[in-house]
C-alpha cells in the first residue's frame, strides 16, 4: 500500500511538472499562452501552495498574507538596488526577511484562533500597508513604489565588474536573462518545485499534525502535542512561500509597490484556495490560474468590444444590454468574480477539485478514484 | 509505591466548592475507581490532574513531577493520558491516522519538524497503530473517516489512541457510556489486560459492573471531597457511601 501510494504521488508531480511546462502550448487556445500571464499563474500558484499549508492544513485563515508578498518585493528590488541583478541573493533574502516576520507576526497573532486570529493577521497586514505609504516612505518609495534606477549602488555587481549597459539593467540568473520565456520557465521551475516541496509536507508526520490541529485541537493538547507551535511553523512556512512570490513578482517585473498589500490582495489568496478547494494538492494552483485568467480577460473587455460582441443586437436593445454587461467587466470585473463565487460556494462548496471528483464518480461510477485521493491528501 | 499523590486540591466557581480539600493516593500499577453521585467533582478532580483546570490550592504530583501549572501537553507528555467522557477523536481523518498521531507523539515528543520524511513509511510507528486498532477490533475499519463511527466505536478509537502513548497513568471518565452490554465487557477484558500492573488506571463509572469488575480500590466523592475510601467489599457494605451514593439503598 505504501509504495504504490508514494509510485502515485510521483505520477502526480511529474503530471504536475509536465502540464506547467507545457503550459505555453496547453494554454495558447484560450488565449493564455504568453509569458506574461503564464508567470503571473506560476507565481500566484506559488503564492496559494503556501497559503494552503497554513488554510487548508491548519485551519488558520489568515487574513494578512498580502503583507508578506509585499516584503518579499520590497526585498528583491533592494537587493537589486544595492547588491546584484542576479535573481538569487534577491529571492533568498526575501524568503530569509519573510520568514523573519511571519515568525513575529506569527508567534503574536497564533495567541488567538478562530476569527480573532484572522482579524489580527487583518491588523498587522493593514498596518504594513499604511506603513508603506508614511513612516517607511524612506524604504518604500511611498506611491510611487520602490524603483530601479540608473545609478543604483549594485555592489556585488560592480565587485566583479559586470558592464553596466545604457539604462537600467534588467533580472539575470547568472547572466542568463528572465525576459519573456526564460523568465516563464524560470518561474514553472520553483512552482514545481513549491509543489514538490508543500507534498513532502502534507505526506509527513509534520503534515499529519497540522491536519490534527484543525481536526481537533483539544484532542491534539491532550495528547501531548504543543500545537502553537505547529501552527506557527506552518504559517512561518507559508509566509516564506509569500515572500517568494513576491520576490519573484519583482523579478519578472523590478518594481515595488504597497497595493500589493493591500487587503484586498490578502482576500484573493483565500478566494484562490477556496476556489480551487481548499487543502488539495492541486487546488490552490488551479484557484489561482483560474482567478488570474478570468481578471485578464474580463478586465481588459471594455465599451468598445462589447459593442462589437452584441452588434448583432437591434439597437434599442443593444445598448442597454452593453451597460448592463459593461458593469461586470473592466474596472468592474471582481463583480463577475463575486458572481462566481457564489454560485461555487452554493454547489460546490470544496471547490472545483471536489467538483472534478464528483464528475470522475458520476462518469466512472465503478471506479475508485486514486489520483483524485492523492490529491485530496489522503494517506 | 504511590504514582499519584494529591494533597489538598482546591477548587471554587464563585461559591461552589467543586473541590473540598481532596487527598488522594493512588497506587503504581493498581486500577483505582472514584465513583460518587452526579455533580460531586469527580470530572472536575481529572480536569484538574490533566491542567484544564488551574486549582485554587493543593498539589498533584505524578511520578516525582508536580503536575499543576503544566501545560496540557507536557502533563501527557510525563505519561498522564486521559480518555474524556464524550470521545475527543480527530473526526475527520481516518482511524489509522487517529491512532498514527498519538504513537508519532509518543516518539517524537510535543514538536517535530519532521516535514520531510513520509508518515507512511514509517514502520515502527504503524506497527503500534495497527496493533492498537487490532485491540479494539476496528483495524478493518481503518481507512474510514472517524466521524462515521458509532458513538461506541469512537469510545474505543479513543482508547486505542490513549493506549498507543503507552501512558503511565491512564485516566478514565466513564469508558462505557454509552456501550452495549457485550462492548463493554470486551472494553472490561482490553482494560484488564492491559499494561501488565505497569500502568496505573484512574476510572470514574456509574456502571457499578464495571467498577466492582476492575478496581482495586475504590474512592467515593460527594460534594468535592473524598468520604470514603478501602477495597471494593469494604465499600459496597460501608454505610455512609450507601447514606450518600446510593439514598440508603443496598447494593
Amino acid at each position: 500500500m505504501m509504495n504504490t501510494l508514494a509510485k502515485q504521488d510521483r505520477w502526480l508531480l511529474f503530471g504536475f511538472a509536465l502540464a506547467v511546462l507545457a503550459g505555453p502550448v496547453l494554454l495558447k487556445p484560450f488565449g493564455a499562452g504568453y509569458p506574461d500571464l503564464l508567470q503571473k499563474f506560476c507565481i500566484f500558484g506559488i503564492f496559494a501552495i503556501g497559503y494552503n499549508i497554513l488554510f487548508g492544513l491548519t485551519g488558520y485563515l489568515s487574513f494578512g498574507h498580502a503583507a508578506f508578498l509585499g516584503i518579499g518585493s520590497y526585498t528583491a528590488v533592494w537587493s537589486f538596488k544595492l547588491l546584484t541583478m542576479n535573481v538569487l541573493p534577491a529571492i533568498l533574502l526575501s524568503v530569509l526577511l519573510t520568514s523573519v516576520f511571519a515568525l513575529l507576526i506569527g508567534y503574536i497573532c497564533l495567541r488567538r484562533s478562530g476569527i480573532y486570529f484572522s482579524i489580527l493577521t487583518l491588523a498587522f497586514a493593514q498596518m504594513a500597508y499604511n506603513m508603506a505609504y508614511s513612516v517607511l516612505t524612506p524604504i518604500t518609495n511611498g506611491e510611487t513604489g520602490l524603483q530601479l534606477a540608473k545609478d543604483d549602488l549594485r555592489a556585488v555587481d560592480k565587485f566583479f565588474g559586470v558592464a553596466i549597459q545604457d539604462g537600467i539593467p534588467s533580472t539575470n540568473f547568472f547572466g542568463m536573462s528572465l525576459v519573456g520565456y526564460s523568465g516563464f520557465y524560470f518561474c514553472a521551475v520553483l512552482l514545481i518545485l513549491s509543489f514538490y516541496v508543500s507534498m513532502r509536507i502534507t505526506r509527513s508526520p509534520f503534515g499529519l499534525m497540522l491536519k490534527a490541529v484543525k481536526s481537533n485541537q483539544n484532542r491534539l493538547k491532550y495528547t501531548g502535542i504543543n500545537t502553537r507551535s505547529y501552527a506557527l511553523m506552518a504559517f512561518v512556512i507559508s509566509g516564506c512561500f509569500a515572500g517568494l512570490a513576491g520576490a519573484m513578482l519583482a523579478v519578472t517585473d523590478p518594481l515595488a509597490g504597497a497595493d500589493r498589500m493591500h487587503w484586498s490582495a490578502s482576500g484573493e489568496v483565500v478566494l484562490m484556495t477556496i476556489l480551487g478547494g481548499v487543502g488539495t494538492l492541486l487546488g490552490p494552483v488551479i484557484g489561482a490560474g483560474v482567478i488570474k485568467y478570468l481578471e485578464n480577460i474580463f478586465s481588459s473587455f471594455n465599451e468598445q468590444i462589447l459593442n462589437g460582441v452584441f452588434g448583432f443586437l437591434p439597437d434599442a436593445l443593444q445598448h442597454p444590454v452593453v451597460k448592463f454587461v459593461g458593469l461586470f467587466v473592466g474596472e468592474g470585473w471582481e463583480l463577475t468574480l463575486g458572481v462566481l463565487f457564489l454560485v461555487l460556494i452554493i454547489f460546490v462548496p470544496g471547490g472545483l477539485m471536489q467538483g472534478l471528483q464528483s464528475l470522475q464518480r458520476r462518469l466512472f461510477p465503478s471506479q475508485p478514484t486514486p489520483a483524485a485521493d492523492a490529491a485530496r491528501g489522503a494517506h | 509505591m504511590a504514582a499519584l499523590e494529591v494533597s489538598g486540591l482546591k477548587k471554587s466557581f464563585g461559591g461552589l466548592k467543586a473541590l473540598n480539600d481532596v487527598n488522594l493516593s493512588v497506587q503504581f500499577g493498581t486500577v483505582h475507581a472514584i465513583i460518587g453521585p452526579n455533580g460531586a467533582g469527580k470530572s472536575t478532580l481529572l480536569n484538574a490532574f490533566v491542567g484544564r483546570l488551574i486549582p485554587d490550592s493543593g498539589s498533584v504530583v505524578f511520578d516525582g513531577i508536580s503536575l499543576v501549572g503544566l501545560q496540557p501537553h507536557e502533563i501527557n507528555q510525563a505519561g498522564v493520558v486521559r480518555v474524556f467522557q464524550t470521545p475527543e477523536i480527530f473526526g475527520e481523518l481516518s482511524l489509522l491516522d487517529n491512532v498514527l498521531i498519538p504513537a508519532f507523539s509518543h516518539r517524537d515528543g510535543e514538536f517535530q519538524l519532521n516535514g520531510w520524511s513520509r508518515a507512511a513509511e514509517q514502520a515502527q510507528v504503524h506497527e503500534v497503530a495497527k496493533h492498537m486498532l487490532e485491540d479494539v477490533g476496528l483495524f478493518a475499519k481503518r481507512n474510514t473517516i472517524a466521524n462515521s463511527l458509532s458513538r461506541g466505536d469512537k469510545r474505543r478509537l479513543e482508547l486505542a489512541m490513549c493506549l498507543a502513548q503507552e501512558p503511565k497513568l491512564l485516566l478514565l471518565d466513564e469508558p462505557t457510556a454509552g456501550m452495549s452490554r457485550a462492548d463493554t465487557n470486551s472494553t472490561i477484558d482490553l482494560l484488564q489486560r492491559l499494561g501488565d500492573g505497569k500502568v496505573t488506571k484512574i476510572i470514574i463509572e456509574h456502571d457499578m459492573h464495571v467498577v466492582f469488575s476492575l478496581a482495586e480500590k475504590i474512592s467515593v466523592m460527594a460534594q468535592g471531597a473524598i468520604i470514603a475510601e478501602g477495597a471494593p467489599d469494604a465499600i459496597k457494605t460501608d454505610p455512609r457511601v450507601q447514606e450518600a451514593y446510593l439514598g440508603g439503598a443496598h447494593l
